[in-house]
């Protein structure tokens, strides 16, 4: 990918625009239709759940690295902001998940 | 990026007397402000989470709750939602090219993407004060039984029936109360002459036979509306987690208007030229983006799954 993009026109923001516009059509498509094939249990959740989550993933990369630039900037930079991210989020979201599920078959 | 690094070993960049990260005190500041920031966000989300999973039989589903669009009857769930999201992408894009030009020291193309940014923030927060309004108001009405559970009224398709269908007939009546309240004698004895069940909220559609419903009825109350103290949708936590959720979003929308507004005129005013550097732009661009990094987030873990 280029290096400068502070150079290079505009035409890389419109094209993360487009895909942030279409990847987040194609959710609300799914949300609606919500496709029998795609609601088979996957990982205690089922498929469409997971594709949702994945596509949340894919535009939040797209707006922190381009329209926030952090991938224009030092390595050590980039890893500074998304190791902190990478670690803790995932971790809470583990533990909260599997403990909720757990109280409620727990709990009265 | 790539080029940058070439011809800096490690040992130079980290050797003292140089910005290891090639970035200015700010900046770095405001990236360490957002990072503090998702993990909040994370918090919140999480704890949502962990409730919706504890008392997953009476959390509502997003879809059934957020179903109204302005000027069209009916339920269209997801569209009003989609509409918010696609106005918080294009300010974002707006916000980014005044960046763009901000590094071209280009004042008036920088001040006319800005003014569109908080244009587009300003339409946003609107949307919310709909969103919010209509919540608040609440759509088809609920009874809360005697062990202080919500139901709802479903007909044998397992489709939610309205108050306003209930008590009025099918044919005269709204998908949506509109306004029109209800007493509990008139909700029960128009159900005991249906042939409609009473049904928990939750996505596992745990349902009373009629005539257990009818018993059902006999000490419960009419719920019409979300607030603090019940929710018509289901689960009273689902209610404070949406204030308080996207209360809090609202609120980092809101300073981001308010933010940007300041340095909009500040470029009005010529301030940066006489800087000779638009830094502060990207600085408050990087605030709004991250408000929607935060509604990209909201929108899936709150609306979507």
């Amino acid at each position: 990918m280029a290096h400068d993009t502070h150079h290079e026109g505009t035409r890389r923001i419109w094209i993360v625009f487009f895909i942030l516009l279409i990847v987040t059509t194609v959710e609300v498509a799914l949300g609606i239709i919500k496709p029998e094939i795609l609601l088979t249990p996957f990982l205690g959740t089922h498929i469409l759940n997971v594709i949702f989550i994945v596509l949340t993933l894919v535009k939040a990369y797209y707006i922190v690295s381009v329209f926030m630039h952090l991938g224009d900037e030092r390595k050590g930079f980039q890893w500074t902001v998304y190791l902190p991210i990478l670690i803790l989020i995932p971790y809470l979201t583990f533990i909260l998940i599997t403990e909720g599920s757990y109280m409620f078959k727990m709990l009265p | 990026m790539a080029t940058s690094t070439v011809d800096l070993t490690e040992e130079k960049v980290w050797g003292g007397g140089k910005s290891p990260f090639a970035a200015e005190y700010g900046k770095l500041m405001m990236w360490f402000f957002l990072i503090s920031d998702a993990l909040t966000f994370s918090g919140f989300l999480t704890a949502y989470g962990l409730m919706r999973f504890r008392f997953e039989e009476t959390w509502p589903i997003a879809e059934e709750v957020f179903t109204h669009f302005p000027f069209l009857e009916g339920d269209h769930p997801l569209l009003y939602v989609a509409l918010m999201t696609f106005i918080l992408i294009m300010s974002s894009v707006t916000m980014v090219l005044a960046v763009h030009e901000g590094h071209k020291m280009n004042r008036r193309r920088v001040a006319i993407w800005m003014l569109l940014t908080i244009v587009g923030g300003l339409i946003f927060l609107g949307s919310q004060a709909w969103e919010w309004y209509h919540f608040i108001m609440g759509d088809k009405g609920a009874i809360q039984i005697e062990s202080r559970e919500i139901v709802h009224v479903v007909n044998p398709e397992g489709e939610t029936i309205s108050f306003s269908q209930l008590v009025h007939g099918m044919e005269n009546g709204h998908a949506s109360n509109h306004h029109e309240t209800f007493t509990i004698n008139e909700v029960s004895s128009a159900f005991a002459k249906s042939e409609y069940q009473l049904a928990l909220p939750g996505k596992m559609g745990t349902t009373y036979s009629h005539e257990e419903s009818v018993a059902l009825l006999e000490n419960a109350k009419v719920i019409q509306g979300a607030n603090m103290h019940h929710n018509e949708y289901g689960n009273i936590l689902f209610a404070d987690f949406f204030f308080f959720i996207t209360g809090f979003h609202g609120f980092h929308v809101f300073s981001g208007v308010v933010i940007n507004f300041i340095i909009f005129y500040n470029v009005l005013l010529g301030t940066y030229d006489r800087r000779g550097s638009y830094l502060m732009v990207e600085k408050v661009g990087l605030y709004w983006h991250f408000v929607d990094l935060v509604w990209v987030f909201v929108f899936t873990f709150f609306y979507l799954v």
